[in-house]
């Protein structure tokens, strides 16, 4: 680095003079010249010394050989990381048996994330619903990684499924270019709340609460740069930011300048002793929908499509961790307990019934509403390679109020999917790991996601990882 | 409410950056680098112990305090060989901290200075959880410990060159006391030459190889796969067959298969510290061996 530097210097110091010379060609300046030569000449030969002495001194980037006897005198392999990206490709094959028409699944009380109700698939977004009955291939998920150069870091995974091809992840990250901070570029799952950071595999049961799905379709996903700060102080103090897109749901493309969506968060976590640590975190994201549309039932049966316009949705939330394993030894015994917690407000215009043909809505005027949800859970390793888990999830459709309702021009049973619900499920689990790399789950779910209609949903799941040992998030 | 204010106390006053004297600020992967290092840094290094001696040092999690203590590290010393590959890069890379980055003087990976063993041929996992850089537990063959301490003390000097001296005498004094230490627990350990002994995990080898010691097979069924009941059988037939001497468990492996192969075979178990802490008599990095040496001794007979 020094070098570069003086060499750099050294050059362009040679270099003025040198254009000197051009302009007034003495033999003055050329005895100048030759005595900048020199000049250099000893400054290099002292910089070269200066980088022997320093190996010398430094010397340990030569393993010492003493004390064990030769036993191969060869290298070490490369790491998976040494010099490639360390791949790794997660596989996760699923069987299920519904006792109600997956088709027929939504969350009753909430607009759909991916704007259809039930009628095409992964019409909720990507991440909900309760999949498909019998068995099937869920997605695979390819991940890469590596050092960029010495100052980035890259992350790419897709998912792939069928004849999709879908670009989760794919991001750069600087950590410490200013001390601290981690600024990331990309996209990237978002940093509110807990679980949204990890991916499929990392989760303890075999999809992810309630109130992601609803409040996200998913994991959430944002194009744009997040920037995170770690305090310096004993317990974890951390501070991130991030702007984007803000396309998926419940915002909307929008086809302008600028960020569409914020988000803010916090996290403080500890340790007590070597068996207990926790996080507790708080989040806030605000976005906007443009052009946001769902569909809906009124009250006669007929469908109708419902458009939100300049509409301003924010949402923020809680989350707690706590782990427990017996003095920090996770491999026998440990325990897990993790909920969240999600507040949105939403305020803006929503069109009613629009018409194709004319573009017209049959009515149009102010949208607010305030919704909820959390889930609690609990995972419970009692032997080595077994764990049981609890989850309860509930939301809460919250107050709706909307314009033609008030004034009389609808009522309120125009909006079949937006009654008053309070979706609920409770989840039970035991998977077992051959080892660290696999994983197999039995998953038994009482599901009230609809209207009046209680769905059974046993799940059996494996998922295995192949390839680099990626590590795990807290 | 009172409960309410100490909580809040002492939430305050573990968020206000903390004034340490030392010249540098250290973080210990394990237990035994701890030691290590306080014998080379004395008042100088501050060190932040990451995890305790009773845990299996294969499975960490990335808690959030590891961030913390990360943020704010002059230096990181770890095994390496790939034995935290589930959590440090994580850690190092969420916690902004340009100068433990991999590479850079404040990252320190002991196994990389010492010849390793175990460096497999082939690298599958249908072996189970091997490292392609060799067995990372170098810290128990001692003669590993000086070279790593020499290397280990330079890098001291490094990071602060105005205790540059001290690092160098503390080193000397650590480097003579050490040898002369080794030299007694290898007359103390002459009659464990040769012994047989079936381990729980490959973590044994350098102490096996430095002693002179026979690994005859390991507990687990493949590295990290913990024992089945058919595996278990299986090594019963052998040990029926070519009996061995003793088998050991360290302070992190779980006691109930070696205790289920003793009580059939009559082969005792000795329960080793592994690292600093693992037992009450493994107070420091003297105190490890001297304890590793006694119980396996004692357990013998030799």
């Amino acid at each position: 680095m020094h070098r570069n530097f003086l060499a750099t210097a050294v050059a362009l110091s040679l270099a003025l003079p040198a254009y000197a010379v051009a302009q007034d060609d003495t033999e003055a300046t050329r005895s100048e010249l030759e005595e900048l030569r020199q000049q250099i000449q000893e400054l290099e030969d002292r910089l070269d010394q200066q980088a022997r002495s320093e190996a010398a001194n430094t010397g340990d980037r030569e393993p010492a050989r003493q004390g064990v006897p030769e036993q191969d005198s060869a290298r070490p392999l490369p790491s998976n990381s040494a010099f490639n990206p360390a791949i790794s490709l997660i596989l996760d094959g699923r069987y299920r048996h519904l006792e109600q028409d997956p088709d027929t699944w939504e969350i009753g009380g909430f607009v759909p994330a991916g704007g259809h109700g039930h009628d095409d698939e992964g019409g909720h977004g990507h991440g909900a619903g309760p999949g498909e009955r019998g068995f099937s291939l869920n997605e695979s998920e390819l991940a890469i990684s590596a050092n960029i150069d010495p100052y980035w870091a890259g992350f790419f995974t897709a998912g792939v499924r069928n004849e999709e091809f879908d670009v989760e992840e794919a991001w750069i990250q600087n950590s410490g270019f200013v001390p601290g901070v981690v600024a990331k570029a990309g996209r990237f799952f978002s940093g509110i709340g807990y679980v949204n950071q990890q991916h499929p595999h990392a989760w303890d049961f075999g999809d992810l609460p309630l109130v992601n799905q609803a409040f996200y379709g998913g994991n959430l996903a944002e194009d744009g740069v997040q920037v995170r700060y770690v305090a310096p102080t004993p317990l974890f103090l951390e501070f991130g930011g991030e702007m984007g897109r803000g396309a998926s749901f419940p915002g909307s493309e929008r086809n302008a300048n600028g960020p569409n969506a914020w988000s803010a968060f916090a996290h403080l976590g500890g340790d007590i002793g070597f068996s207990n640590s926790y996080q507790v975190g708080g989040s806030y994201r605000d976005t906007r929908a443009v052009e946001r549309e769902y569909d809906d039932t009124d009250s006669m049966g007929n469908g109708v499509e419902n458009v939100f316009m300049d509409l301003d949705s924010n949402t923020w939330g809680l989350d707690f961790i706590w782990k427990w394993a017996p003095e920090g030894d996770i491999s026998v015994r440990n325990a897990k307990f993790q909920a969240e917690y999600y507040r949105r407000k939403e305020d803006g215009q929503m069109g009613y019934d629009l018409d194709d043909m004319t573009g017209n809505f049959a009515q149009q005027g102010a949208y607010k509403s305030e919704q909820s949800g959390w889930y609690a859970q609990g995972v419970w390793q009692f032997i080595p390679r077994w764990r049981v888990g609890l989850r309860y999830d509930l939301l809460d459709s919250g107050t709706l109020m909307y314009e033609p309702i008030t004034n009389g021009s609808i009522s309120r049973d125009d909006l079949q999917l937006l009654r008053e619900h309070k979706p609920e499920r409770t989840t039970v689990m035991v998977d077992f790991s051959s080892s660290e790399f696999s994983r197999f789950r039995l998953q038994y779910a009482n599901d009230k996601s609809r209207f009046d209609v209680t769905d059974d949903q046993l799940m059996f799941q494996f998922i295995v990882s192949l390839g680099s040992h990626g590590a795990h998030r807290f | 409410m009172k409960l309410f204010s100490v909580i809040l106390c002492v939430l305050l006053l573990n968020l206000v950056p903390q004034v340490s004297h030392a010249e540098i600020r250290a973080f210990a992967c394990e237990p035994e680098w701890v030691a290590l290092l306080k014998e080379l840094g004395g008042k100088h290094v501050s060190v932040y112990q990451a995890t305790s001696p009773k845990q299996d040092p294969h499975y960490v999690e990335a808690r959030p305090s590891l961030v913390a203590r990360m943020r704010r590290a002059d230096l990181v010393v770890c095994s390496g060989s790939d034995l935290e590959v589930g959590w440090l890069p994580l850690v190092i890379s969420s916690a902004g901290n340009t100068s433990v980055q991999p590479g850079r003087l404040g990252y320190f990976m002991a196994s990389e200075y010492v010849e390793r063993l175990d460096i497999p041929d082939r690298v599958d996992r249908s072996m189970g959880d091997i490292h392609p850089q060799g067995n990372p537990h170098v810290h128990l063959d001692p003669r590993n410990l000086s070279i790593i301490a020499n290397v280990l003390a330079k890098r001291l000097a490094l990071i602060d060159s105005s205790n540059a001296e001290a690092y160098a005498q503390r080193n000397s004094a650590f480097q003579a006391k050490w040898s002369q230490s080794i030299s007694r627990w290898e007359r103390d350990a002459s009659g464990l030459k040769g012994l047989r002994l079936v381990t729980y995990h490959r973590d044994s080898i350098y102490l096996a190889h430095w002693l002179g010691i026979e690994l005859t097979m390991t507990i687990e069924s493949k590295p990290g796969i913990p024992p089945s009941a058919r595996h278990l059988a299986s090594l019963l037939e052998v040990l029926k067959a070519e009996p061995a001497d003793v088998i050991t468990r360290m302070a992190y492996n779980e006691p109930k298969a070696p205790q289920w192969l003793s009580d059939r075979t009559g082969i005792p178990v000795a329960e080793l510290p592994y690292t600093v802490g693992g037992t009450k008599q493994a107070k420091d990095l003297y105190g490890l061996f001297d304890d590793t040496i006694e119980r396996l001794r004692k357990a013998t007979g030799r």
